[in-house]
């Protein structure tokens, strides 16, 4: 009995000394700011940054010692700030990110003329066919970005068979972006009280075969690109696009688009301003307008008078 | 007689084959033809002439663009309207050129004669030239360019010429129809083909339910040295280029590699009446022999169709829309996709058109996967479809590729005969897309 315990103490303290020296001999430093950093992060893991996980952009940010190029979407500017503060940096605020769905031929839009009865993803019915509609450039209505979306920010409309981006969810991760087969989603800035303006079309076709398919396609037509006061509307192949950085959403392009493809988000109704009505006093006064709908304003006669005479 | 066939998986579909004695009738070419220039399998061609510009049939349109590609000529005369993009037969637009038509006028060279030409006269690089020259491709299906294949690899020694009469897509009765009539021709074709290869061996495999077309052509073989004819037991699909060679050869293609490794080289029989007119008459691709069928045709014919020539038009001709239409297919009932619109052009590679009625031309509903395992019984290729399916669900695509996806042929079979109707092809062919996008920039690192 008592030789057992001797023997097995004497390989245990053995195996101790063994085991520490080892220990020291393959240590491996690692930066504790990492873990702080992986912290700090929201953990959702999913890839907006542009690296595999949180911890993969924890130790990018660590190894690399600046956060020139870092950007954790979901976190937003808190999570870099605290970040920031982490690793001893400065870090510029950002604005927020939301993924826009640059399409709005809904059922009623884009009438139904082709009947798909293949399988319910967007990535083979984009290789097999143009659409539903005819449209080859449109949403195909499938949702392959709901599915791919992990933060339930995307739902399918089962009225206009278009996906819907909830604002309060989205936090621009990128993953409907990579998923669409046709590049239909964009990360545009949130926008100051949620306000933006974009073309909800990506029809590269000339204005006749486009309007066939789809009452709000984009026609090409340039009338957004001459109204526009801050150069920010460009226009290529056929297709009109409005850099975020340079609108000022002045809304002008809205009541110019003879298809309605710009849509503007979360204004409020356009009222008469006073000092136009003195710069046009035989003009009747624009009549107040209805509140407007949810998505897309149509343009209304009496405005694009008025923003005519003005230039 | 014991008839060869493939062992592994295939299935039995009705075959409806409903214009099998009806003749082949030369369609008269519209006002209006549309000439797509990607045609064939690679690279799209080049359009040599400009807008108003005059055309004579058989007259270069556009050119051959890269290793794989193919010439294409003009099917008709008359004055290019103008260059365009065109919906195909998918719906997406793509460049095609628009000619405005009159009366015929040949381009000089070409032997419009019905006599035949049995002397070949050409060296084996002046046929493989002249091939390339006039655009003849794959009529089969694939439409990969014939003058591609009649190059053998260095190293590589082909054994055998493969005709594929087997034409195992129901409803589909153009290859038959042209071994009929047009058998020694396709058989010169044959000849020239084998002397291009260097090969003294060619077989015709014709599956058993044509037996009018073997007798005819067992009988004309007689003439041919080297030639002989194969029956083959009724089985789909077994027109599939590696499932024909197992069937005549007994060989195997290992995967991911060309036929030409088990020393066999396979043609369509329609291209190898191409390649009799390409040589023998000078005179380019640009007809082929189209079906139009299916249970809703009111008239199931054979027509000799130009290029370009709107779907819409052979439809009219065979008895025109019928009422209880559901859907138009180009191609077999089991490769062939529904068309968008059927003012889409004829191209080389359309062998068929399918009216389904509406009663037949709904998916069924879709159920669980059971386990039953007859996708996996059935498929010819020893895959297993349902684990591809998912694992493409999943997106597991380094899965995929290991489970072989990219030997799938798309044959339609697991899909044909799940009793649960599962989208299985339209997985895979997802699947494939996405494996071969990887597959190609991994190679590129």
């Amino acid at each position: 009995m008592i030789y057992a315990v001797i023997s097995l103490s004497a390989i245990g303290v053995a195996a101790a000394v063994i085991l520490y020296f080892v220990a020291q001999k393959f240590k491996v430093v690692e930066d504790p700011r990492i873990d702080a950093v992986e912290e700090a992060a929201p953990g959702a893991n999913c890839g907006g940054c542009g690296y595999a996980g949180c911890r993969a952009f924890a130790e990018a940010i660590v190894k690399g010692g600046t956060l020139e190029g870092f950007n954790c979407p979901v976190g937003g500017n808190d999570t870099m700030s605290a970040i920031a503060k982490i690793m001893g940096l400065e870090v510029e605020e950002k604005e927020p990110m939301i993924a826009v769905l640059r399409c709005f031929g809904s059922r009623e839009n884009a009438p139904q003329k082709i009947n798909y009865e293949g399988a319910t993803t967007c990535g083979f019915a984009h290789g097999l066919y143009s659409g539903e509609s005819g449209c080859p450039y449109g949403c195909l209505g499938l949702g392959d970005c709901v599915e791919v979306c992990d933060f339930d920010a995307l739902y399918m409309d089962e009225k206009t068979g278009l996906p819907v981006v909830v604002a309060d969810k989205c936090v621009a991760c990128g993953a409907c972006v990579n998923q669409c087969p046709r590049n239909i989603f964009e990360l545009r800035p949130k926008g100051k009280k949620d306000r933006r303006i974009h073309v909800a079309c990506v029809n590269k076709e000339k204005g006749a075969p486009a309007k066939k398919n789809c009452s709000v396609a984009c026609i090409g037509c340039g009338k957004c690109v001459k109204v526009c006061p801050f150069d920010a509307i460009t226009l290529k192949d056929n297709l009109a696009y409005i850099d975020f950085e340079k609108c000022k959403l002045c809304r002008k392009c809205v009541a110019e688009c003879p298809t309605g493809a710009i849509h503007e988000l979360n204004f409020p109704p356009r009222k008469p301003k006073p000092e136009k009505k003195a710069d046009a006093p035989k003009k009747p006064a624009p009549a107040p307008e209805k509140p407007k709908q949810p998505v897309t304003a149509k343009p209304k006669e009496p405005v694009t008078a008025q923003t005519k005479e003005n230039n | 007689m014991i008839l060869k066939t493939f062992k592994l998986g295939g299935v039995h579909p009705p075959e409806n084959k409903f214009s099998a004695n009806v003749a082949i009738e030369p369609l008269p070419f519209p006002k209006r033809v549309a000439i797509p220039v990607s045609q064939h399998l690679g690279a799209p061609s080049t359009v040599l002439l400009k807008r108003g510009e005059e055309v004579k049939t058989g007259q270069l349109l556009a050119k051959s663009s890269g290793f794989i590609s193919a010439n294409i000529h003009s099917p008709v005369t008359g004055k290019i309207f103008k260059i365009d993009n065109v919906m195909d037969q998918s719906g997406y637009k793509r460049t095609a050129v628009i000619i405005d038509t009159r009366e015929d006028e040949w381009e000089e060279g070409i032997d419009t004669s019905p006599d035949i030409i049995r002397e070949i006269t050409l060296s084996k690089q002046e046929i493989i030239q002249r091939i390339n020259d006039m655009g003849v491709v794959g009529l089969g299906g694939a439409t990969f360019p014939t003058h591609v294949k009649m190059m053998v690899p260095d190293g590589k020694k082909a054994e055998f010429l493969i005709i594929n009469g087997v034409e195992c897509e129901p409803y589909l009765t153009s290859d038959h129809r042209l071994m009929l009539e047009k058998g020694e021709e396709m058989l010169i074709g044959t000849q020239i083909l084998m002397k291009a290869l260097g090969v003294d061996k060619a077989i015709i495999g014709i599956e058993n339910n044509k037996p009018d077309a073997i007798t005819h052509i067992a009988e004309l073989c007689k003439k041919f040295k080297g030639i002989t004819v194969q029956a083959l037991k009724v089985k789909y699909p077994q027109g599939g280029e590696k499932q024909l060679i197992k069937a005549l050869t007994g060989r195997e293609v290992p995967s991911g590699k060309l036929p030409i490794e088990t020393g066999c080289v396979v043609d369509n029989v329609g291209t190898a009446y191409a390649v009799y007119e390409a040589v023998q008459k000078n005179k380019p691709l640009i007809e082929r022999v189209v079906t139009v069928t299916g249970k809703a045709a009111k008239k199931p014919s054979n027509f000799l169709v130009r290029v370009g020539t709107p779907i819409s038009a052979l439809i009219e001709k065979a008895g025109g829309i019928p009422e209880n239409l559901g859907k138009v297919i180009g191609g077999g009932p089991m490769m062939g996709k529904a068309l968008m619109s059927v003012d889409a052009p004829i191209v080389k590679g359309s062998s068929g058109i399918l009216l389904i009625p509406e009663e037949e031309a709904h998916r069924l509903a879709v159920k669980s996967c059971i386990r039953c395992g007859r996708c996996i019984s059935v498929c010819p290729m020893g895959l297993e479809p349902f684990l591809l399916a998912q694992e493409v669900m999943h997106e597991l695509w380094e899965r995929a590729e290991h489970d072989k996806i990219m030997d799938c042929i798309e044959c339609g079979s697991c899909h044909f005969t799940c009793p649960s109707s599962r989208p299985l092809l339209d997985y895979i062919r997802l699947g494939k897309t996405k494996v071969g996008q990887i597959i190609r920039t991994r190679g590129k690192k």
